[in-house]
């Protein structure tokens, strides 16, 4: 109970709080760690406040992750690297809790400060450490353990590199599969710190273990690694030792398996070379895109592009198009939907007349997809389709599934269309635009949905923006004035929500001479939430028009609603004149 | 009388167990009335047989902790051991309990939704803390049980009332302070931020600083929800069982099974889907759910229809197929009105190797192996007797009653309940006569009538199948009393490396060894 001096008090509080019983302050305290050793200064946090946050263990998991996240970037305040081991006691600690957070957390600090640290203070503190929690009673401290091996490996003497990978290979062995899975997670990492020499004997081995494992969620995490292994490799070891491994794998009977495969093999085509991916790792992608399991299959037709990149064209064509045929037309949608999402990218690499002559059949036929999501996939990678099969025979195939998608049943694929409408209008142009689908952008404004109405709204706006004020004044604002007479109020609110926005883009001529009169008229309407809707309205467009416009226009009619009967439509009103007053002080 | 014991004794024939009385916890008095919340409605041993859960209907879960093995039991109480104290048995303390579920309403569907603990479930402990799975019919919950020191702070920089954030005590003292905020709680950091900020300490540091010192090393138990799994499941949950693989769990209700991961509780998969197009043409439910011991990529459900379904998720992401099927049909002949209604398993069990699997029928005990789809290996009578009354059970509703079956640690025996509180227990291996009556009570061997040795052991044939008997008049027990429908053994668990069981009778749970 000691007096503190007054300009301590706010730091001896912060102090004490790192034990108070509100957590959100012991949370604050720990955020402010760095503050509290600087008060203590470099030898008494190393003496005194290290040690106490290693008791502090039990602590609720949030302070537990705050701590583990304190502690990583702490070397300045334990006097530098020469002191950073003493942090390493209380990280460890850090390790063995149960919360999987916090010792990820624990271990992301623990390989920052040993990336830091000397040699010799490596080995004599932080491979100590490592073994330890290698040898944990509890599978959490060997969990952990398992993320530390490629920080510790590269400083330590020979005999020691011998025994980690003793270690790591016990581990991958562990009766637990969740350290066999951090086995197999970080084996990448600690391969790349291991001798070639031991790379191909030790860390393969380990490899192979971890490839035939019974839990199928640990030979998933193997699957992981084959990428990151065979670009450590030389090619032909890669060939020998990856290649069998990852086409097995294309033929595991868990589906899970397969479906990383699926995902993974594109990329280890560069690490084996060309020849071997020809001979075994095209057949096997062709395995995969005709997989009974349709997860298979997705994550297959996923990558056909990527995969495609990599092949020659003549390969592609022969082996990767038909599958990709069958694909177009595969029983589930899903399967559709991937491969619609990334089939334009095959066109590039196929050329002009093999795309034209096979992918532009597929391409239709998947526009066509009685599925929406397939043919909004195709509709969003428009710029890329009218690059290379260009804009006439794009328009034929692509009107009639606009124009039904637009009308599309459900409001969410009818917002979906609306957001690709810009990108369609640049890519057709106005005349062609004007035709077609303008209509359609009117009908939105008058749709069901809320969401529609004021995506609608907006899309006018970047419409605008597209094709200039000009065009919008000849195509939209006729229509969109007109709509104003509706007897509906929710469309007229719409209206008054698409003026607000095109406003700013038509500029304040035309704002001034058509678009304000219109408000004005509004602002008689019956309905109080039209009129607090003008308010808003006129509020937005006061920085748009010339002062003497608001003085003579916008201000008297803001000035009657503000004596409307209804408090919504004087206060907005209110709040809208306060604004004019805003900008008339600072001008 | 541990496992391997057992387990060499029956390269023989294991003899019959002797069982007797343990413990009970929360014992009925004479006259003294149940109430509806504290009857047991489930019961789960830990994998090191450790600990011991149980469930409610009040929606609170119970944990026991094993005593004997730990060196510092030396807190025997003497009222449950004076008679045992020579044996070395499993002995469990009450460690703590919680309340899991709260009764809530699902105002969409109108429907209430109860608190009952359905099902508890196990998780890998880690760093001394426990973990556990419970579930009610909709929303399961992951808990984590630990033991937290109990803060005592000796030493301060300020004064507990001043840092206590007092406002009228601290501004007093403090008022003549430009940040006399800072003492007022609320957001302290705010207020001093730019003081801690700006200052530059001395290098050496301010050495009238101290840290707090913590003075008591009492703990307590904490037990914490971390995880809540909900909105998955239209039907009513009956079964949540943990994967050998440590990070995924199912959930099964009536129609469908979902594979979730531990970690993450806003996404389930699902991977069992008996839903018809019309539910018109529903004629079958899911009934329980168990993932294989070792094999992370099978499961076993069972149905109302009385078959077993084996399943490999290995083949595809929703698995419409089976790999096996197990099943036996009554022989036409034999078929009544009620073959369907007692066909129903109530649940399964997989025995630790994960080459059987137990289930619980309403007359029968059924072993399984799951090499043999052809017929049960075994198939034990639980209450035979009962068979010319199934016409009242099925007025009094009991013939729907979900009994619970167990196996024990060596796969020897298996054990189920019935009805008087009775529960059964059968050895298993071929020509074991072994069949035990006994009931939930201090005395469990009250009831046993000596069974006559019979070496003919019945085999997959039904015909001749032999009945062993307990105490077999129909109606009446051997103390002449008649059987209580309403007194119903539901719910029991096998200690998974010793012979012992516990069982709950209503709202006490009883526990015996051999």
């Amino acid at each position: 109970m000691a007096s503190v001096d007054e300009p301590l008090y706010p730091i001896a509080v912060l102090i004490d709080e790192l034990k108070n019983d509100d957590i959100q302050l012991r949370l604050n305290s720990i955020r402010r760690l760095s503050t509290i050793a600087r008060a203590l200064g470099e030898e008494r946090t190393r003496k005194e406040l290290i040690p106490f946050l290693s008791e502090n263990n039990d602590d609720d998991d949030e302070v537990l992750l705050a701590m583990a996240e304190e502690l990583g970037v702490f070397i300045p305040y334990v006097g530098g690297v020469e002191h950073a081991h003493v942090l390493l006691p209380p990280l460890e600690t850090l390790c063995i809790v149960e919360e999987t957070c916090v010792r990820d957390k624990a271990v992301e600090s623990l390989c920052r400060i040993g990336s830091q640290m000397r040699e010799s203070d490596l080995v004599d503190y932080f491979i100590p450490l490592v073994k330890r929690l290698a040898a944990g009673e509890w599978f959490t401290a060997r969990v952990s353990a398992c993320g530390l091996f490629h920080i510790a490996y590269p400083s330590a003497p020979d005999m020691l590199k011998t025994e980690l990978r003793s270690i790591y290979s016990q581990l991958c062995q562990d009766d637990m599969p969740m350290v066999r899975r951090a086995a197999a997670t970080n084996l990448g990492k600690f391969a790349a710190t291991v001798e070639a020499a031991h790379l191909k004997t030790d860390i393969m081995s380990m490899f192979e273990d971890l490839t035939q494992d019974d839990q199928d969620s640990v030979r998933l995490l193997a699957v992981e690694g084959c990428a990151a292994l065979g670009k450590l490799l030389e090619p032909q070891d890669c060939v020998s030792h990856i290649l069998p491994v990852i086409v097995n794998f294309s033929q595991d009977k868990s589906w899970r398996v397969r479906y990383m495969v699926a995902n993974q093999l594109y990329e280890l085509c560069e690490a084996v070379g060309p020849e071997p991916t020809r001979t075994d790792l095209v057949p096997a992608y062709v395995r995969l895109l005709r997989d009974n399991e349709a997860e298979v299959r997705i994550a297959a037709a996923g990558k056909v592009t990527k995969f495609c990149r990599i092949l020659n064209p003549e390969l592609a064509i022969q082996h990767i198009l038909p599958c990709v045929k069958e694909l177009s037309s595969d029983s589930s949608q899903h399967v559709r939907s991937a491969l619609a999402s990334v089939i334009m990218g095959m066109a590039p690499v196929l050329g002009k007349d093999a795309t034209i002559e096979q992918l532009l059949p597929i391409f239709l036929s998947l526009l066509k997809d009685e599925f929406p999501d397939v043919r909004l996939n195709i509709i969003s990678k428009l710029d890329q389709v009218n690059q290379v099969i260009g804009i006439d025979l794009l328009s034929q195939s692509l009107l009639p599934a606009i124009v039904e998608l637009a009308e599309d049943r459900h409001w969410r694929v009818r917002l979906a269309i609306i957001e690709y409408i810009p990108l369609l209008a640049s890519q057709l142009g106005v005349g062609f635009f004007d035709d077609k689908l303008g209509a359609l952008c009117m009908q939105w404004l008058q749709d069901k949905v809320y969401s529609i109405r004021d995506a609608a709204a907006n899309n006018l706006k970047r419409l605008a923006e597209e094709f200039g004020p000009e065009w919008a004044m000849q195509h939209i604002v006729p229509q969109v004035l007109d709509m104003l007479n509706n007897p509906h109020y929710l469309y007229r609110m719409t209206v008054l929500r698409a003026i607000s926005l095109l406003a700013p883009v038509m500029g304040p001529e035309i704002t001034c001479s058509n678009l304000l009169p219109v408000i004005v008229t509004a602002s008689k309407d019956r309905v109080p939430n039209i009129k607090f809707n003008v308010a808003k309205v006129l509020q937005s467009i006061i920085s748009i028009v010339d002062q003497s416009v608001v003085e003579k226009t916008i201000r008297p009619s803001l000035v009657e609603l503000a004596e409307d009967p209804d408090v919504d439509v004087r206060f907005f009103a209110n709040r809208a004149l306060q604004s004019i007053d805003h900008v008339m002080m600072s001008s | 009388m541990n496992g391997g014991d057992v387990a060499a004794a029956s390269a023989s024939l294991p003899l019959p167990l002797e069982w007797k009385f343990s413990q009970v916890f929360g014992e009925r008095a004479a006259g003294e009335e149940v109430q509806e919340v504290d009857i047991i409605s489930a019961i789960e041993f830990d994998k090191t047989g450790d600990h011991l859960a149980t469930g409610d209907r009040g929606g609170r879960v119970v944990l026991f902790e094993r005593t004997d093995t730990k060196e510092h039991g030396g807190n025997r109480r003497g009222l449950e051991r004076t008679d045992y104290a020579v044996s070395q048995h499993p002995e469990f303390h009450y460690k703590t309990e919680f309340q899991s579920h709260e009764p809530e309403f699902d105002y969409l569907k109108s429907l209430e939704i109860e608190e009952k603990i359905n099902k508890i479930r196990w998780c890998q402990a880690a760093n001394g803390v426990l973990f556990l799975l419970s579930t009610n019919d909709k929303t399961i919950k992951f808990w984590k049980v630990q033991e937290k020191k109990v803060k005592k702070i000796s030493e301060m920089n300020v004064e507990p009332s001043k840092s206590a954030g007092n406002g009228s005590i601290a501004s007093s003292s403090v008022s003549s302070s430009p940040k006399q905020n800072l003492a007022n709680g609320g957001c302290p950091d705010r207020s001093y931020n730019s003081l801690i900020n700006d200052a530059s300490f001395p290098p050496g540091g301010i050495p009238s600083l101290k840290l707090p010192v913590v003075t008591s090393f009492e703990t307590s138990l904490v037990a914490k929800c971390r995880r809540l799994y909900a909105h998955a499941h239209d039907y009513h949950i009956n079964s949540i069982s943990n994967n050998s693989d440590g990070e995924t769990f199912i959930s099964a209700d009536d129609l469908r099974i979902n594979l979730w991961n531990l970690e993450i509780s806003n996404q389930s998969f699902n991977i069992v889907d008996v839903k018809p197009a019309n539910m018109e043409d529903l004629t079958e439910v899911i009934t329980s759910a168990e993932f294989h011991p070792t094999h992370c990529n099978m499961l076993a459900y069972s149905s109302s229809k009385g078959s077993i379904r084996l399943v490999d998720l290995r083949q595809s992401a929703l698995v419409d197929s089976h790999s096996k099927l197990f099943e036996e049909l009554e022989p036409p002949g034999s078929r009544s009105f009620f073959t369907e209604i007692i066909a129903s398993i109530s649940d399964i069990k997989f025995a630790k190797d994960g080459r059987y699997l137990l289930s619980r029928d309403y007359m029968t005990l059924k072993l399984w192996d799951i090499n043999m789809d052809s017929g049960p290996v075994a198939t034990f009578q639980v209450h035979e007797y009962l068979r010319p009354k199934l016409c009242d059970l099925y007025e009094n509703d009991s013939i729907f009653d979900k009994f619970e079956c167990c196996l024990s640690g060596d796969g020897l025996r298996v054990a189920t309940g019935s009805y008087s509180n009775l529960f059964r227990v059968f050895g298993r291996a071929a020509g074991s006569t072994e069949a035990t009556t006994l009931e939930a009570s201090k005395n469990p061997m009250r009831r046993q009538v000596q069974a006559p040795p019979r070496p003919s052991r019945s085999l997959s044939s039904s015909i001749t199948r032999v009945v062993r008997k307990g105490a077999e008049s129909p109606g009446v027990d051997a103390n002449g009393n008649s059987f209580d429908f309403t007194t119903k053994l539901l719910h029991m668990a096998w200690h998974p490396t010793e012979n012992s069981i516990a069982c709950a009778a209503a709202n006490s749970l009883y526990m015996y060894y051999a």
